[in-house]
């Protein structure tokens, strides 16, 4: 890829940016999630809840049940691959997906090793839990990178502490003096080029969103407040009593984060949340998949 | 000089850094009480013009802010915020404001992977740096509204008296002066239409 096309597509994220991308498994509830508010979709076979709950190897999903969401709505549309997986991102890739999540919601395909997404046109997404692995991630040419939370849960917990994690370490950084970064870069596993950028600039080189256990409009806000600068929805709409309503809801809120009364009344009549998992209660810990 | 930035979705930190190294002071509008304060000039960021058109009507701002861009009110549209403008979309019923007076085509380019870059004129200026996102096209515009742009045949940019519109996003570069341009002509009224 190169340099003017990774910077189309680092900026494709900024105009998502103030947006919520929510997870969608059907044509129908793509259209629910443009109408709702939705600045991006992200298309797979089943949620991160659904995942969970069947267990088993989760892989990329039908590009023809992809290609019918393309065909539904007009907003960005991404899909996943598995971690490492160079074949599933080729395919989104060739049927112009507009990005692609390398996500730990699927099982990984390589252990090791994610994609080199330099080499593509196409601009990827990423999960990160710390400053560490969104700048892994970015020197590995992701364009955009999310926290991981812990996904399918309706647990806000995770996402919290990846983005307080991450936001903590790039104030750390940004007020190390200069001669201190080489060994910052040594410790955090990071190119020191990367490091001097968030150094200088006292945020990441890429646009960050939260993802993982957003379940309600005061989630979606707390994220924000955070310093999110969007949301992924994933399970936590269409799992819940009202899809199109909470999905409103939650768009409003991403916009309005710092008015109060105004998510009161967003958060107000909005009928049953996804039935949430406790940290303790989970199986799969996604989360710690490609560090 | 105030700048007002619909911050209700999209690239709206990049147009108040571009607004704020000209010099002006920058608001945010992200609700209809934004409105009431005093601002000279509006600027439509990049972003999903559905977002956008969405939450201007949910959020009951739509009627105020298409009065006053009726009523003289200087705005600079970029992409998104082009759709928003348009007194017709192409391929799809929706109209927004509707205060300018084009037609456009969304996503003519295709999807992200047709996204480009260019170096391009823009009115008297040389070598403008011009990024098109899963951009819109203009495919048509009235009698008497000026073009500013054009790529391969197809116009890019156009003022209509106090309005402003491209379909490139001016803001994510460091050069300003599609916004000096917007803040001489449309702002300051150096010339006339």
């Amino acid at each position: 890829m190169d340099e003017q096309q990774y910077l189309l597509n680092c900026d494709l994220a900024r105009m998502l940016k103030g947006g919520v991308i929510m997870d969608v498994t059907t044509p129908e509830q793509a259209k629910i999630a443009e109408d709702a508010g939705a600045c991006a979709v992200m298309a797979l076979e089943r949620i991160p809840a659904d995942i969970r709950a069947a267990g088993g190897v989760s892989r990329m999903s039908d590009p023809g049940m992809i290609k019918e969401i393309q065909q539904a709505v007009t907003i960005p549309v991404m899909a996943k691959c598995r971690i490492g997986h160079i074949a599933e991102a080729r395919i989104l890739e060739a049927i112009e997906i507009d990005y692609i999540d390398e996500s730990e919601v699927l099982s990984p395909a390589d252990d090791i090793y994610h994609v080199d997404k330099r080499q593509f046109k196409v601009p990827f997404v990423c999960g990160a839990r710390d400053l560490g692995e969104a700048l892994r991630r970015i020197n590995e040419g992701a364009a955009m990178i999310r926290t991981k939370g812990e996904p399918g849960t309706g647990d806000i917990v995770q996402a919290v502490r990846h983005m307080r994690k991450m936001t903590q370490e790039i104030r750390r950084v940004a007020n190390m003096a200069d001669d201190e970064l080489f060994e910052a870069a040594k410790q955090l596993q990071v190119p020191y080029e990367l490091l001097k950028s968030v150094h200088e600039n006292g945020k990441l080189p890429v646009v960050n969103f939260a993802a993982g256990g957003v379940a309600t409009p005061a989630d979606a806000a707390l994220m924000m407040l955070l310093g999110a600068e969007g949301v992924f929805v994933g399970s936590g709409i269409f799992k819940s009593g009202d899809p199109a309503q909470r999905a409103s809801a939650i768009v409003k809120a991403v916009t309005n984060y710092q008015d109060f009364k105004m998510l009161a009344e967003l958060s107000s009549g909005l009928g049953e949340a996804m039935v949430g998992i406790n940290p303790q209660e989970i199986k799969t810990i996604m989360e710690e998949r490609g560090i | 000089m105030k700048a007002a930035v619909l911050a209700v979705q999209g690239d709206f930190a990049e147009h108040e850094n571009v607004f704020r190294k000209l010099g002006c002071d920058t608001l945010q509008i992200r609700q209809k009480r934004d409105l009431e304060q005093s601002f000279d000039a509006l600027i439509l960021p990049g972003g999903e013009s559905t977002v956008q058109g969405k939450l201007l009507r949910e959020l009951d701002m739509f009627d105020t802010i298409r009065t006053r861009i009726l009523d003289g009110l200087p705005v600079m549209a970029t992409c998104a915020g082009t759709i928003l403008l348009a007194k017709q979309l192409l391929d799809d019923p929706t109209i927004h404001l509707g205060t300018l007076d084009i037609a456009v085509r969304r996503n003519a380019y295709g999807r992200q992977l047709a996204s480009f870059h260019i170096s391009g004129s823009f009115g008297t200026s040389k070598d403008v740096s011009m990024s098109f996102i899963r951009a819109p096209q203009i495919e048509f515009c009235a009698p008497g509204i000026e073009v500013l742009s054009e790529h391969q045949g197809r116009i890019t940019a156009v003022r209509q008296n106090n309005q402003l519109a491209m379909t490139f996003h001016p803001e994510l570069g460091t050069d300003l002066r599609v916004a000096q341009y917007f803040l001489d002509v449309c702002v300051s009224g150096k010339t006339t239409c």
